[in-house]
């Protein structure tokens, strides 16, 4: 099969492209490096199945992190090559199309972003730009899906230009500026409202302020969404209707091991979190509790993604992540982790250095706790008090910055300063924002729900056989000594591998104080992330790296354990 | 009368915020040379400086209607004439 692979700058639109020639779903933002791995789709032309490749950004065929060079290789399989091109920044993108043109893979250009350039004053003779170039130009907005018809019919087109020859950067540069003085033309323009508020946003008198307030406001609204949606929709929902179905089940099925397995123990009141059945709990879990909490964080994620803010929120904070041994890109492993630490884990290739992806990601594996773990940390403590949950949460950002703090002195290795294209602000659009939403609860459902289940079978087996007691016992000279736990909390930890919901629901029935609470919820966000991240982690670090991330993550939790049970239980 | 103080080339860190400049020259490896020209920094061009952060924090600027975020290390080696 064909090979077509579209390449470009990042945030030009190439994962949108994507999205409107193959008809699959991939995630797109308003943020350089959002890609940072291929995917592979399927198109018809004519009567001929192409595979679309999307690869991630680059500005020129040098790469200068992991993401480009996958890129790169991606670029090597292909047949032809879409290069998507943002029509607002004709100039600095035609760098990577005469690199491309040098070549002899046919390309054909997508003039992407095209409906910008009538506000921004910008007049591009794009037939010109066709002759000179001597390629087929297509001027498309992927976001609308305006040009994108003509793109494909044009694909076939797509040819190489002997007259390109190979040069050196300045060759290309000169031969860019005679381009553009042919083919663009950019009017004056007064300052708009839109570069107002790019000014107040990244500016630090005005940013810092505004930032402050928008990550408290998102943090609210992901609350506010998230508690509503459990009150009034899946709580009734799991009351109302599924628990006479499950009552009806249990009495039908009697005791024994199978009622165990899919219910719980027989006999006593039926309890969503605690009961251990693969249809209570591992039910109820993800669907009733954590669920309603990822819908609220991806929603506002995604507003956050698609405005363009997140490069303005690196540059502000740039400074902080600088000396925790990262940039201000460090950002988005952090943003993106908090919903999920798997996409958390991938996105630290954008940054440059060895260094500072293990940083970021010991960090991440350390210090941000998943959406799922916090859903279920707000249910199990809330009830206690919001005084709890916001030790939780101090002695997590505490940790993030000491650990980082530590980490940029002892390992070895550059960290290089932060170089990062701030885009344009766009106004998000709500259908946009509401499929992405979806996407990404749909992948979570995809991924949490068999984890789940596979949860509770384990404990389920592993309790009917007598181990999970034994072990408690065993592990209950440890927990108890060290972190004043009791010794099934150890138990908890281990299933944390698998899912770190589920592991939180499993601290409910030991009848523990609040206060062991917060040390058991803590530790189980820092020792060791779940089976997910940890798979993603050793592809991204490399074994001998995990390993030393590892490490960090059991001393850290230890010590970090050892701790709160001093300060906060006092013995 | 050689040279008046406005035609002096000053670092791009000490460009005052939404003046106008044009870059007469880049210092430094061939990496970073590189890297701000595949950005489209580069000799020749008009740049201003849109945000500068504290406390050592990254300067935000302009070029061609395009903006970036580059640390002060990579600023203080772009060298600009006041225009």
């Amino acid at each position: 099969m064909k090979k077509i692979v579209l390449m470009g700058n990042p945030n030009v639109g190439k994962s949108v492209v994507f999205s409107r020639l193959t008809g699959a779903n991939v995630i797109a933002s308003n943020y350089p490096g959002t890609t940072v791995d291929f995917s592979k789709g399927k198109m018809k032309i004519g009567k001929e199945y192409v595979e679309i490749i999307d690869a991630p950004g680059t500005y020129s065929l040098e790469p200068t992190n992991k993401a480009e060079e996958v890129a790169l290789k991606m670029l090597k399989e292909a047949d032809v090559v879409i290069n998507v091109v943002n029509a607002t920044n004709l100039e600095r993108n035609l760098y990577l199309a005469l690199e491309l043109l040098e070549g002899d893979i046919p390309v054909i250009i997508a003039l992407n972003i095209w409906d910008e350039t009538h506000h921004l004053g910008i007049q591009i003779d794009e037939k010109e730009l066709e002759n000179l170039l001597g390629i087929p130009i297509v001027p498309t907005v992927a976001l609308t899906g305006e040009g994108i018809k003509t793109l494909v019919s044009r694909i076939k087109e797509a040819k190489t230009n002997e007259e390109i020859k190979p040069t050196s950067r300045e060759g290309r540069w000169i031969e860019i500026g005679s381009l553009i003085e042919k083919v663009e033309r950019v009017e004056h323009r007064h300052h708009t409202i839109r570069d107002r508020i790019s000014d107040l946003t990244i500016r630090p008198l005005t940013g810092l302020p505004l930032a402050a307030g928008i990550i408290f406001l998102s943090f609210w609204i992901v609350r506010l969404i998230g508690e509503n949606l459990i009150g009034y929709i899946f709580e009734p929902l799991f009351e109302e209707l599924y628990r006479p179905v499950i009552t009806g089940l249990s009495n039908w099925l009697g005791p024994g091991f199978i009622h165990n397995l899919l219910i719980g123990q027989y006999g006593v009141e039926i309890d969503f979190v605690e009961s251990m059945g693969m249809l209570t709990t591992g039910l109820f879990v993800p669907v009733g509790m954590v669920l309603p909490y990822i819908i609220a964080f991806y929603f506002m994620l995604s507003i956050l993604e698609d405005t363009g803010y997140m490069p303005r929120l690196a540059t502000l904070l740039d400074n902080v992540f600088h000396k925790l041994g990262m940039h201000g890109h460090g950002i988005v492993p952090l943003f993106l982790g908090l919903g999920c630490n798997v996409p958390g884990a991938l996105s630290t290739r954008t940054l440059e250095t060895r260094k500072q992806r293990f940083i970021s990601a010991t960090l991440l594996a350390i210090a941000v706790p998943c959406m799922a773990q916090m859903a279920m940390v707000f249910g199990i403590l809330g009830p206690y008090g919001i005084q709890y949950i916001g030790l939780v949460f101090f002695t997590l950002v505490f940790l993030y910055i000491v650990m980082g703090l530590i980490m940029n002195k002892f390992v070895k290795g550059e960290s290089p300063e932060i170089f990062l294209e701030i885009p344009a602000y766009r106004r998000p659009s709500l259908k946009v924002i509401l499929k992405k939403t979806w996407m990404r609860v749909r992948w979570f459902l995809r991924e949490a729900i068999p984890f789940l289940f596979a949860g509770v079978l384990v404990i389920n087996i592993l309790y009917s056989v007598g181990f999970l007691q034994w072990l408690g016992t065993v592990l209950s000279p440890v927990m108890q000594g060290l972190f004043g736990l009791p010794g099934e909390s150890g138990v908890s930890m281990i299933i944390g591998f698998l899912r770190k919901d589920l592991a939180v629901g499993m601290l409910l029935p030991l009848g523990m104080s609040p206060m062991q609470l917060v040390i058991a919820t803590t530790m189980l966000t820092i020792y060791f992330p779940c089976v997910a991240t940890f798979a993603v982690l050793v592809k991204e670090l490399g074994i001998k790296d995990m390993l030393k991330s590892a490490a960090i993550m059991v001393g850290t939790a230890v010590t970090v354990g050892f701790i709160l049970k001093l300060v906060l239980l006092g013995v | 009368m050689v040279n008046n103080m406005e035609h002096q080339d000053i670092s791009l860190l000490n460009l005052s915020r939404n003046k106008k400049a044009k870059i007469t020259m880049i210092h430094g490896g061939r990496g970073l040379q590189h890297r701000l020209d595949s950005m489209g920094i580069r000799n020749g061009k008009e740049i201003k400086v849109v945000s500068r952060q504290p406390f050592r924090g990254p300067l935000t600027v302009e070029i061609r209607g395009c903006q970036m975020t580059l640390g002060r290390g990579m600023a203080r080696k772009i060298m600009v004439e006041v225009l």
